[in-house]
């Protein structure tokens, strides 16, 4: 047997230059222990947190009694959180920090030394351990009925397979809803929250209006999925400044742009704009989008630009999309290019 | 049937349509006028706004206000834009640099109302907003709900101000003045988009207002604000008191006691 089997398994001590066991620190005689003086102080500190936790438990009773949370009356709610959270902490502290004093100063503090047992069992333990192994190998017969081991095998590797058939079904077909927006031919653009629609003329350069489809307002159901869907920033910007792509030219209307307001990195809401630069930041990972340019990405973790909304003007003058959104808005996704 | 008596036309008659044809235009000219300098400046008001406007803005806006290099053309903006630029120290501008700053008043408000009828008389603009709206009487749930939606991207949703791109920012909003809230909205300073009336009706600004003003006096409701700047003050103050807090005692219940 080799020097290192006489280590605990797993103990890769470099045995050459083991080091050697200090033993127990010399025994310090604490304050406590040597003077009447200190031992009484210690015990009026410790009765003194636990008072203040019974002073806490009172104010937390206080606090609740005093600031009744009134409805309507947010800052009511204030006091009454603060003030029993602070009773509540005080009392469960006193007498934890209480506890600790008293284990740290008072009570018995003699070192002991306990070994702890090696990891490896006995040889007999072991030899034991083999032998019914092998009774019960012998008595099922597993190795020896080829058959019945391998169709168990197989049986076992099947039996999960349901569970990821059935796991991989939950929850609502997502179809192709990542794909289309309430924008239809001809839906009005309108200003949120109202559902007023807007007039090409009200855009005045450098405006911007925060836009929802019209009928939004008034949808039943999925109202939230809709409009986080279909939100939209309208901005009029000097038609000499555009930098327009000439097959998407006629997406805009003298001067007036629309775009998805949905981040392309991960969707929030993307409407920080600047006037001047025509810089759209998002504000969660400082996608900068060029509103000029088609909303190019000009800096920050968003992979492609925000999508255009096609818009015209209808009869009465109001802007009108002239379709959906022509690619997804919002994340990018596994087959957004199907 | 008696025939009747053929009109004739007096002598004096004519006379009497002359002067009541010049009392009526002569006292609608005279009421016209006082209409027009009550809103837009008399003309000494706006000679004096003229020869500040040499003194202290021309050297960058050119001396008809049509832009020069360093500043842009001022045809147009109105007196709105006067009246916040300069009543809130940003114009005349110190330093060329991605934005302007908020500093100490450099003219009287006689002088800012001069410059402000000045400009405002080179072409029509926003004007500085009436007095009826600046209240804060509104609906500070549809004026916040309306901020929300409208301004708290940059501002913060409680007026605290945030980043923009490259240098710039938006500015916080607490002890800004009511007109000069409005007049941001409707004159779009620096990179600010405009919020024209067809926008936020004049109303609805009064109720922005109103949502600020509620929100500087009434404070928060949870606690200490840090700012109002939420994750990232409240993340820091969590990692310097909360866990520092969790260190000291651990250090203190492995201590002996001595």
């Amino acid at each position: 047997m080799s020097e290192v089997q006489k280590y605990d398994s797993g103990s890769a001590t470099n045995i050459e230059r083991p080091i050697s066991d200090p033993g127990i620190e010399p025994h310090r005689v604490r304050m406590t222990d040597k003077s009447e003086k200190h031992a009484k102080t210690a015990e009026r500190q410790i009765s003194f947190m636990f008072l203040v936790s019974i002073v806490g438990a009172i104010i937390a009773v206080w606090g609740f009694v005093a600031f009744p949370i009134v409805g309507g009356d947010l800052s009511a709610t204030r006091n009454n959180a603060f003030w029993m959270g602070i009773g509540m902490a005080l009392s469960l502290l006193g007498i934890g920090f209480g506890a600790v004093h008293w284990a740290k100063t008072l009570m018995p503090d003699n070192e002991v030394s306990e070994s702890r047992h090696p990891a490896r069992s006995s040889d007999e333990a072991r030899a034991k351990a083999i032998e019914i192994v092998k009774l019960a190998d012998g008595e099922s017969g597993f190795t020896r009925r080829k058959l019945i081991r391998r169709t168990l095998y197989g049986a076992l590797a099947f039996f999960p397979i349901p569970a990821v058939v059935i796991f991989g079904d939950l929850g609502p077909q997502v179809g192709d809803t990542l794909k289309h927006t309430m924008w239809r031919a001809g839906t009005r653009l309108t200003k949120d929250p109202t559902g007023i629609p807007i007039k090409a003329s009200e855009v005045t350069i450098g405006s911007v209006f925060h836009v929802i489809p019209e009928g939004l307002k008034d949808l039943e159901e999925h109202k939230l999925e809709e409009k986080a869907k279909a939100a939209v920033l309208l901005v009029r910007v000097n038609p000499g400044e555009l930098k327009e792509d000439p097959e998407k030219a006629n997406w805009s209307y003298d001067g007036i742009v629309a775009y998805s307001k949905i981040c392309t990195h991960v969707g929030c809401p993307v409407a920080l704009y600047e006037q001047h630069t025509h810089h759209l930041l998002c504000p969660c990972h400082q996608s900068t989008f060029d509103l000029a340019d088609h909303c190019k990405v000009v800096f920050g973790p968003a992979a492609r630009p925000l999508p255009q909304l096609p818009i015209a003007v209808d009869d009465e003058g109001y802007l009108v999309a002239q379709s959906d959104f022509l690619e997804p808005i919002g994340p990018s996704f596994w087959d957004i290019r199907k | 049937m008696n025939p009747q008596k053929p009109m004739r036309r007096r002598p004096w008659a004519l006379g009497v349509v002359i002067f009541l044809g010049l009392i009526l235009s002569g006292g609608g000219y005279a009421a016209a006028t006082q209409t027009f300098e009550a809103e837009f400046g008399s003309p000494e008001q706006v000679e004096e706004g003229r020869k500040l406007f040499l003194a202290n803005c021309a050297s960058c806006h050119g001396t008809n206000g049509e832009g020069a290099i360093g500043g842009p053309s001022l045809i147009g903006v109105g007196a709105a834009s006067v009246d916040f630029q300069v009543g809130t120290g940003r114009m005349p501008g110190q330093a060329s640099g991605p934005q302007l700053y908020k500093k100490p008043v450099q003219f009287t408000e006689e002088q800012i109302a001069a410059m402000a009828a000045y400009v405002a008389s080179l072409a029509p603009g926003p004007a500085i907003p009436p007095e009826e709206y600046l209240r804060t009487d509104g609906d500070p749930t549809h004026g916040g709900e309306l901020f929300r939606i409208n301004c708290a991207m940059c501002h913060n949703a409680v007026g605290a101000g945030g980043a923009l791109t490259e240098g710039k920012f938006a500015p916080a909003l607490d002890g800004v003045t009511e007109k000069h809230i409005y007049e941001a909205m409707v004159t779009g300073p620096q990179n600010m988009p405009v919020f024209n009336d067809a926008n936020l009706t004049p109303e609805d600004k009064k109720d922005i207002i109103t949502y600020l003003k509620y929100v500087e006096e009434n404070g928060s409701v949870g606690g200490f604000e840090l700012g109002s700047i939420g994750p990232v003050a409240e993340g820091l103050f969590t990692w310097i008191f909360g866990l520092g807090f969790i260190i000291a005692i651990t250090v203190w219940l492995g201590a002996k006691a001595n």
